[in-house]
């Protein structure tokens, strides 16, 4: 039998520092592990520096004027191309340093690190805004007859990765269950060990995991975790399929809420002033409430 | 007389048109039904995605979900297709120059921005990669500008600075607006007027614009859409979407 690794957001984050490099799996606003950055919001951890494919993650995060480093290759809410946290943050200097990359330079810096290269060359980011705003990034000069210069991408090693994934069993093993299992098993692999958290819809016996899906959907394994944390609606508002879509009601909300100070704050302390099951308490709260207006109009 | 709508989605859908057998990616509704038409009548063997992961093998009308599922394409995948140079994708720009560089990312500086956009995407490796066209739907001098604020997309002058591997892979095949059709077939790859929108004259599309366009010789007119592209446009965007990015 292998060993329980089960946690609770709290302890997990517990275990983190001030300025550490945390990175945070999903896509934009899909199978973002809120839970995990809600705990973050409840902590004092600050100055930290993230590594995301930016969605509510990063929105949130900047509000609460936790982040002081970011490496990103896009902030947005999918259905909502703009996150505008993240813009109002940027736009007021808030951010100490936007580290901003092209996508695929974003995955090649995060797999260098999960092999514990150096760097990665590509041609992705050569010769564009890229490279004028990170002046540290250095070219390298193939050594065959070609003789091309190509965009060396540092490796990135995280102190910490959260990621969230459907199903998993009480030691790591993980199983994503939509159609994409996005960066997660990168955000994984480039973090030292100590650190590195799964949370899920539902911890499942280990044979039960090929009853949820194909192997195919095993990408996770538990040398690649340190904690598991049970999370139901754990991604929400963000998506998790097939287990749900996107909260487009309450994502427009949270959009919304940016408008100014005392909506922000409004939103805060109906949402976000309490543990994670009070926040999905509240939730529950806002949709009957929603319902009802939706049935008496 | 067609719609605006109808004609932009078919100069959107000739800007795949010899492409053969490679991923049509559309970003946004008009990207979009341009690639599914394009499939759908003269460029039959582009793959074509639902925006999410999947390759569709039908006509999917746009909000269906009743779809052939005949590949999966999930986001490792399209880089690894992308930096293969199996692709021609068609996006947004916020602001574009007269050499195709193309911002999406941010407007005022990096450091200290009036207003932070999406960031540069898959801008840099899309442009250097392959083939990338652009649809913006409301052409003026606001987009089409002297020099972009941050280059999030390659144009001509900055990839022919990289090298031949480079510029063999480059390419900015079309630019579609709501007024006309540019491309990028002059003598020093300078950005020039294809062709106008019915009811558009090339004096409109100048004085849109913030910088001149090359003229060479008459400017035809966008065609209009045959019967049978108009049959298929209706057929892929049943709801009439198409007709709320560009009036």
């Amino acid at each position: 039998m292998s060993r329980d690794k089960r946690i609770t957001e709290d302890e997990a984050v517990a275990s983190l520092s001030d300025g550490m490099t945390i990175g945070i799996g999903g896509w934009g606003s899909r199978r973002k592990p809120m839970s995990l950055v809600r705990a973050v919001l409840r902590s004092r951890l600050k100055d930290l520096s993230i590594v995301s494919y930016g969605g509510p993650d990063v929105g949130l995060l900047a509000a609460a004027g936790k982040i002081r480093r970011i490496t990103y290759g896009f902030v947005s809410l999918d259905s909502i191309a703009l996150e505008p946290h993240w813009r109002a943050a940027r736009q007021a200097g808030a951010i100490a340093e936007p580290v901003e990359y092209d996508e695929g330079m974003l995955q090649w810096a995060l797999y260098a690190g999960s092999l514990r290269l150096p760097f990665l060359p590509t041609r992705a980011g050569l010769g564009s805004g890229v490279m004028d705003v990170n002046p540290s990034l250095k070219t390298v000069v193939s050594p065959y007859d070609d003789g091309e210069e190509l965009l060396a991408v540092p490796a990135i090693r995280l102190d910490a990765a959260f990621v969230h994934m459907n199903r998993s069993d009480m030691s790591g093993n993980a199983q994503f269950l939509g159609p994409d299992v996005y960066f997660d098993d990168l955000f994984l692999s480039a973090c030292e060990p100590g650190h590195r958290y799964v949370s899920c819809e539902q911890v499942v016996p280990t044979e039960d995991l090929l009853k949820h899906g194909t192997f195919h959907t095993m990408r996770i394994n538990r040398s690649m975790v340190d904690g598991v944390i049970e999370a139901p609606n754990g991604a929400h508002f963000t998506n998790c399929e097939p287990d749900y879509p996107r909260d487009e009601a309450f994502q427009k909300m949270y959009a919304t809420a940016a408008a100014n100070f005392d909506s922000w704050s409004a939103f805060t302390e109906r949402f976000l002033s309490g543990s994670e099951a009070d926040y999905q308490a509240a939730v529950t709260a806002w949709r009957i409430a929603a319902d009802d207006d939706g049935a008496r109009s | 007389m067609s719609s605006l709508a109808d004609v932009v989605v078919c100069a959107a859908a000739d800007a795949f048109r010899g492409d053969g057998e490679i991923f049509a990616s559309g970003m946004g509704t008009i990207p979009m039904l341009g690639a599914r038409t394009a499939r759908a009548t003269f460029e039959p063997d582009l793959l074509v995605s639902d925006g999410e992961a999947f390759f569709i093998g039908n006509d999917l009308p746009l909000g269906s979900d009743d779809k052939i599922v005949e590949g999966w394409i999930p986001f490792r995948s399209v880089f690894d297709t992308l930096w293969g140079g199996r692709r021609h994708v068609m996006m947004g720009a916020s602001q574009m120059d007269r050499f195709g560089n193309s911002n999406i990312a941010v407007i005022g500086p990096f450091a200290n921005p009036k207003a932070q956009l999406l960031g540069v995407r898959g801008g840099p490796g899309n442009t250097i990669n392959h083939a990338t066209s652009f649809f913006i739907p409301k052409h003026s001098t606001k987009v089409f500008v002297e020099s972009v604020d941050m280059v999030s997309g390659l144009g001509y002058d900055r990839a022919s600075r990289l090298g031949e591997v480079v510029r063999r892979h480059h390419r900015l095949p079309r630019i579609i607006t709501n007024m006309a059709v540019m491309d990028f077939e002059s003598a020093d790859h300078s950005m020039r007027l294809r062709s106008v929108h019915p009811g558009i004259s090339v004096a409109d599309v100048q004085s849109a614009t913030g910088f001149e366009l090359v003229i060479d010789g008459d400017v035809r007119e966008t065609p209009q859409p045959t019967a049978e592209e108009i049959e298929v446009i209706e057929l892929l965007d049943p709801r009439g979407l198409r007709h709320r990015e560009v009036a």
